[in-house]
């Protein structure tokens, strides 16, 4: 009996979490290349209404997921030009796209306010891996394809990032973007492209919510989880796999928040996640004492190379 | 023939401005297009705008009544990003300071003539209390600035709702959430016949020109002018970190509870429903702060403009029934030309003729002055 709960707490957790995962995993890549993306929460709210839209009117989940992964991208690559190439406030660019992209996908998803999707992803099981007894029903029953794809996607980026050459070159265009440079690495490219899948995981991330886990267009439907996500990439110490862990924790969170209404009034539980977040990077930091912990050498800033004569 | 990026020995006076009015106007003209792509005259539908914002009392007060927030919450946040503290968080600032102010209104009995002062003293406190946290957690512990104060947006916003919902929840109020009305006496004077709360406005424009003159002039302010522009030679100089951020946060974020005061006292004499307490200033008051490059006394300029902005957009919804999403999308549009731009603050682009051998060159074109200073 428990044990039960405690395994529907955890896949809730992992349903919950997994648009967090998603927004997550792509920061972590684009900030282990060196280049902070405050637009994480704009890119989500144009991916999942990017989604939702190609969904409503063409009916193919397959096109939905593509456009808003397209569209993710797209916007990133706009913050990429202007942090990677033009060199300009990377912060000010992020925040940027999040007004703006915010804005603008409420404003295209004013028109199907109130109109759920047709047909929704469906809710699947993985073969073998849903019979493994506590683990199965936690992790692998239930749950939605874009939730899996989740966590192979932390794995493959995980094996990326640490076992090959293109995640060695990455990681150090985000070290020490000087010696990449020595060593013959196009820093601004591996950067500008590190930017941009970040955004295509981002737009992922939110089509989830569009297409899954709601699914139903609505004002703000990712209310600030862009946000989480970038304290959740601290949190992970920029490690894909601790990512998960971290996802999930976030996710019990917004879970328990469900389940706790008796207790506690429905805004203040609303408000926990946010307050979590906050606290979570305190004991980080906290822990590791003064200063970042694990984070990129060169994070957030841009390079220029040597002018020469 | 390419284009070659010199860094500027100095910024023309004048650039700055130029970026940041071109920006403004590149985005103007974006608005223009967005009337067209609604199937409206976008020349017409621009004089309706004009019209409803800038001709007559009622609508010039709509204007102005923008303007405070911005001003108030801008003024504050210029001081924030000259020490490169990214304070996002002046949304929930706003909120805390009509918290407090209210909890004053509705909580404390009469205090005669202190009344008013009371409220807006309690605005500044309760959002500057706020704002310490996420300033001592930076300053303290290296906690990033921009997630905390963001979710600190949320928390504020949350806890609003709770208690209009629930402990402040008025007696007399069925079926809405909000609290009882203010007592009589914490009415703010207003200019008549619009929602102008005077001295707010008045202290907004103390507010803009005393950080100007303490950045300019005190030792608090050299302190956050070396935090943000050299750190290192800030350490040496022997700023004290902890307690400048301290400073800095608590004056920003109090402004912005001084404009959540004014919002509650002044307009709606209630502690209600947050996105009308704030309709987003605190994030439209960072633009605020940026266009104006660093100078407190700017946001005289910047925030009426932007206040201007948001009225504009209140026309488009309610006279020519566009969405108000729009003015989101203008804002971030801004934003985004004018980060765009900033290289051309401290770079200036040169035309580089292709040059067969390097020693011709040499001997046709004289580098310049900075050129030279470049390769040195």
């Amino acid at each position: 009996m428990e044990l039960e709960l405690l395994t529907t707490t955890l896949a809730r957790a992992l349903a919950f979490g997994t648009p967090l995962l998603l927004a997550a995993l792509g920061e972590i890549v684009a900030e282990r290349a060196g280049v902070v993306n405050l637009g994480v929460e704009g890119m989500m709210m144009l991916g999942a209404v990017a989604g939702f839209v190609v969904a409503a009117t063409t009916g193919s989940l397959p096109l939905a997921i593509l456009a808003a992964v397209l569209i993710g991208a797209l916007v990133a690559s706009l913050h990429a030009v202007i942090a990677v190439v033009l060199l300009a406030n990377q912060f000010i660019s992020g925040l940027a796209l999040t007004v703006g992209g915010v804005g603008l996908a409420n404003l295209i998803g004013k028109a199907w306010v109130g109109k759920p999707l047709a047909a929704p992803m469906a809710l699947v099981d993985v073969p073998l891996l849903a019979d493994v007894p506590l683990l199965g029903p936690a992790f692998f029953k239930g749950q939605y394809p874009l939730t899996y794809a989740a966590l192979i996607i932390a794995g493959v980026i995980w094996l990326v990032l640490f076992r090959t050459r293109l995640g060695l070159t990455l990681r150090t265009a985000g070290e020490s973007p000087a010696a990449a440079d020595t060593a013959g690495i196009d820093v601004r490219l591996v950067r500008f492209l590190a930017v941009v899948f970040g955004g295509g995981l981002a737009g992922l991330g939110g089509a989830y919510l569009a297409l899954a886990y709601r699914p139903a267009w609505g004002e703000n439907i990712s209310n600030g989880m862009g946000w989480i996500a970038l304290g959740l990439t601290i949190l992970a110490l920029w490690h894909p796999l601790k990512a998960v862990p971290a996802a999930l924790l976030f996710g019990a969170f917004f879970t328990l928040s469900f389940r706790l209404q008796n207790v506690l009034p429905p805004e203040l539980l609303t408000l926990l996640p946010y307050l979590v977040t906050v606290l979570a990077l305190t004991l980080i930091a906290w822990r590791g004492g003064r200063g970042a912990v694990g984070a990129p050498e060169a994070l957030g800033t841009p390079y220029r190379r040597g002018e020469r004569e | 023939m390419r284009i070659r990026w010199v860094k500027r020995s100095s910024t023309p006076p004048l650039l700055p401005l130029l970026v940041s009015g071109g920006s403004f106007l590149l985005a103007l003209g974006a608005a223009l297009v967005a009337f067209a792509a609604y199937g409206l005259n976008p020349f017409e539908a621009g004089a309706t705008v004009i019209e409803r914002t800038l001709i007559g009392t009622r609508n010039l007060g709509e204007v102005v009544r923008r303007t405070i927030p911005l001003l108030l919450a801008g003024a504050g946040l210029v001081l924030a990003l000259r020490a490169r503290f990214w304070n996002i968080g002046a949304e929930g600032q706003i909120l805390a300071g009509a918290v407090a102010a209210s909890g004053v209104a509705l909580f404390v009995p009469s205090l005669g003539a202190f009344t008013i002062p009371a409220i807006y003293l309690a605005g500044f406190v309760g959002a500057a209390l706020y704002g310490l946290i996420p300033a001592f957690l930076k300053a303290r512990l290296g906690v990033n600035e921009i997630i905390t104060t963001l979710m600190f947006n949320y928390v504020a916003l949350y806890v609003v709702r709770w208690l209009i919902n629930g402990p402040w929840r008025g007696k007399s109020v069925t079926g809405f959430s909000y609290s009882d009305r203010f007592a009589r006496e914490t009415y703010l004077p207003m200019v008549d016949g619009t929602r102008v709360h005077i001295p707010t406005l008045v202290i907004g424009i103390v507010l803009a020109v005393g950080v100007s003159l303490l950045l300019r002039y005190t030792r608090l302010g050299f302190s956050i002018r070396l935090m943000g522009e050299a750190p290192a030679a800030a350490r040496y100089a022997g700023v004290r970190l902890l307690p400048t951020t301290l400073a800095l946060a608590a004056l920003a974020a109090g402004a912005a509870g001084l404009a959540g005061a004014g919002e509650v006292a002044g307009i709606h004499h209630r502690l209600i429903e947050p996105s009308s307490i704030s309709m987003g200033y605190g994030y439209t008051a960072i633009l605020v702060a940026l266009l104006a490059r660093g100078r407190a006394w700017a946001t005289l300029i910047t925030a009426p403009l932007l206040g201007w902005v948001l009225a504009a957009g209140d026309v488009m919804k309610v006279s020519l029934q566009l969405p108000f999403q729009l003015t989101d999308v203008f804002t971030g549009f801004t934003l985004l030309l004018l980060v765009a731009a900033e290289p051309l603050l401290t770079h200036r682009p040169v035309l580089v003729r292709p040059q067969p051998q390097p020693a011709a060159a040499h001997s046709a074109v004289a580098p310049s002055a900075e050129e030279r200073r470049e390769g040195a």
